[in-house]
C-alpha cells in the first residue's frame, strides 16, 4: 500500500509548488463543472418550479421525462454532440468541437435533467403548503415561481449540488467531445483515464483522491452558504 | 457559485481565452502511442518557442484520427498505419504523405513466457506458439495502427484467432498492456508505449526485432480544396520542423533509461 502514497506525495508537492499543469487541469474541471451546472440552475430551477406550479396538458409527460433522463448515458450525449458539432455537421460553422464551450454545453445537457426533476419534487410539496398563501397574496402562478424557490432555497441548493455532482464526476461525454488536449481541454477526469491508459494506476489513483478532495470542499462551500441562507420562513415571522 | 466564477477567472487560475481558440493554435490528431509515450510533450514546446504556434493534440487510434480529420475536424495528422493512410489519400483527404519517425512495434508477454516465444525472432513463428498454446493475448480491437498491423500478421501466419484466449478489449495500446498484465497475457505493443509504460511488473519484451515489425510514423497534411477549414500555413510550419535538422534532432533526443523511442526518418531500418 506504501507506493500508493509516494504519488500522492508527489500530488501534493505539486499542488504546494502551484504546477502550472495541475493548476490547468484543476482549474478547468471546476470551470466546466461550475458553469455548466450554474447554467443548469439558471434554466433548470425555474422550469422544476414551473411544472410544480401550472397545470398543463403534456405536463405529466415532462415530469416523466424529465424523471427519464436522469440516467442519461453521458457517452451518447457526447457522441450525439459529437457529431452535431464536428465540422461536417449542422453545427459545425460554431468550430466548436474540442474546446472547452463544448464540454459545458455537453455537462449541462446531463445537470439539466438533474435539477428540473429534483426540483420538481422538492417544489411540488412546497406548493402544496404555500401555494394558496402566495395565490392568494395576489401573486400569479408565474410571479409565485421565484417566491416559491426563495421559500425553497435549501432544497434547490441540494439540487444544485447533485447537478455539481454529476458534472464533476462525468469523463464519458467530456472525453468525447473535448478531446483531453494537454494544457487545454484535459481535465481531472480525463487525466485519471489517460494515466490509467500510460499505466500509472498510482498516480491516477492520487489524481482521484484529489478530485474527491475537491468535490468535498464545493460541498462543504456550499453548506456553509446554507447556514446563511438559513432564516425563519414566512409562516413562522407571520 | 455564481460568485466562485468570475473569480476563477480573476484569480488568473483559468487563461482568459480558455472559451475561445486562439488564432495561433492547430490541432494534430495523432496516434495514442506517440502521446502516452511522451514524445509530443517532450518536442511540442521546442516547436511552440520557435514559432510561437500552440499545437493542441487529440490523440486517438490511427483509425479514428483519420475519421476526425475526414470530417474536417483537425489540421493535420501524426498517424501510423500505411494501408488506411493510403485509403485516406486516395479518397482525396490528404494533400502530402511524409515519413517523419520509426521505431519498431514488438511482443510483451508474461515473465512466464507460457508459450515459449522468448528467443524466437520470427513474429509469425511466435504467434502461432501463442494460439497454439491458447494462451491469453490481448487485442487492442479498436482500428488503429497497431491493431490493423496485428490483424495482418495473423493473417500472415494463415491463422483466424478465436476462442476464449483470444481477447479482444477495444481500447488503447495503455489498455492493452494494462489488460495483458491482469490476464498473464500477450500482446503486441509499440516500443515507444512499452517504455514509457509505468506498469510493466511482471511483464517483458518476448520478441523484437522481425522486419515485419516496422513501425513508421507519417504526418499528413490534408487538401485544402476539400478540407478549406484547415489551417494550412501553420500546420505546413509543423510539418517542416518535424522533418527540418530540429525538428529531427528533438524526436531522437527523446529517451526514457538511456532507450530512444523513435528514430528519425534517416536512421537506418533493422
Amino acid at each position: 500500500m506504501s507506493h500508493v502514497f509516494d504519488p500522492a506525495g508527489r500530488i501534493l508537492g505539486l499542488l504546494l509548488r502551484c504546477d502550472p499543469t495541475l493548476r490547468h487541469i484543476i482549474a478547468l474541471s471546476l470551470t466546466v463543472s461550475l458553469a455548466a451546472t450554474v447554467a443548469a440552475a439558471v434554466f433548470g430551477l425555474p422550469l422544476g418550479a414551473g411544472l410544480a406550479v401550472f397545470r398543463f396538458r403534456g405536463r405529466a409527460s415532462l415530469i416523466l421525462l424529465a424523471n427519464a433522463l436522469l440516467g442519461l448515458p453521458p457517452v451518447v450525449v457526447g457522441l450525439i454532440l459529437y457529431l452535431l458539432l464536428s465540422r461536417s455537421g449542422p453545427l459545425g460553422v460554431l468550430g466548436m468541437l474540442f474546446t472547452p464551450a463544448a464540454m459545458i454545453v455537453a455537462q449541462f445537457i446531463l445537470a439539466l435533467p438533474i435539477v428540473i426533476a429534483l426540483s420538481h419534487r422538492a417544489m411540488e410539496s412546497i406548493w402544496r403548503d404555500f401555494g394558496d398563501d402566495l395565490l392568494v397574496s395576489g401573486a400569479n402562478r408565474l410571479r409565485a415561481i421565484p417566491h416559491l424557490l426563495s421559500i425553497g432555497r435549501l432544497e434547490s441548493l441540494t439540487v444544485v449540488l447533485a447537478g455539481f455532482g454529476r458534472t464533476i464526476s462525468e469523463v464519458g461525454a467530456i472525453l468525447i467531445v473535448g478531446g483531453n488536449i494537454a494544457g487545454y481541454t484535459r481535465t481531472m477526469t480525463t487525466a485519471i483515464v489517460l494515466e490509467t491508459n500510460e499505466g500509472n494506476l498510482t498516480f491516477a489513483l492520487a489524481l482521484g483522491l484529489v478530485l474527491i478532495a475537491l468535490s468535498v470542499a464545493i460541498s462543504a462551500c456550499a453548506f456553509g452558504l446554507e447556514a446563511r441562507l438559513r432564516r425563519p420562513r414566512p409562516q413562522e415571522t407571520t | 457559485m455564481l460568485v466562485l466564477l468570475p473569480a476563477l477567472f480573476a484569480t488568473g487560475a483559468v487563461p482568459r481565452n480558455v472559451l475561445a481558440t486562439e488564432p495561433e493554435t492547430i490541432l494534430l490528431a495523432s496516434t495514442t502511442s506517440v502521446e502516452n509515450s511522451g514524445l509530443l510533450a517532450h518536442i511540442l514546446p521546442e516547436f511552440t518557442r520557435a514559432t510561437g504556434i500552440t499545437v493542441h493534440v487529440v490523440a486517438q487510434g490511427t483509425g479514428q484520427a483519420l475519421a476526425t480529420a475526414a470530417h474536417g475536424d483537425a489540421d493535420l495528422l501524426l498517424v501510423h498505419d500505411p494501408e488506411a493512410e493510403a485509403a485516406f489519400m486516395a479518397a482525396g483527404h490528404g494533400a502530402s504523405r511524409q515519413e517523419i519517425a520509426w521505431n519498431d512495434f514488438i511482443i510483451v508477454g508474461p515473465d512466464s513466457d507460457p508459450a515459449h516465444v522468448v528467443g524466437t525472432t520470427d513474429v509469425l513463428g511466435a504467434l502461432g506458439a501463442i494460439a497454439a498454446a491458447e494462451t491469453p493475448f490481448v487485442s487492442r480491437g479498436d482500428k488503429s495502427g497497431t491493431d490493423a498491423l496485428e490483424k495482418r500478421l495473423w493473417k500472415a501466419a494463415g491463422l483466424d484467432p478465436a476462442g476464449t484466449w483470444y481477447r479482444d478489449i477495444g481500447g488503447g495500446m495503455g489498455a492493452a498492456l494494462n489488460a495483458a498484465a491482469a490476464m498473464d497475457g500477450y500482446t503486441l505493443s509499440d516500443r515507444g508505449t512499452w517504455l514509457s509504460f509505468g506498469h510493466q511488473s511482471g511483464m517483458r519484451i518476448v520478441l523484437e526485432g522481425d522486419a515485419r515489425l516496422l513501425n513508421r510514423y507519417d504526418v499528413i497534411l490534408l487538401d485544402p480544396k476539400m478540407h478549406p477549414q484547415a489551417k494550412q500555413a501553420p500546420a505546413q510550419r509543423f510539418a517542416a520542423w518535424l522533418a527540418s535538422t530540429e525538428g529531427q534532432a528533438a524526436i531522437g533526443g527523446y529517451m526514457i533509461g538511456g532507450q530512444r523511442l523513435f528514430h528519425p526518418e534517416a536512421d537506418p531500418k533493422p
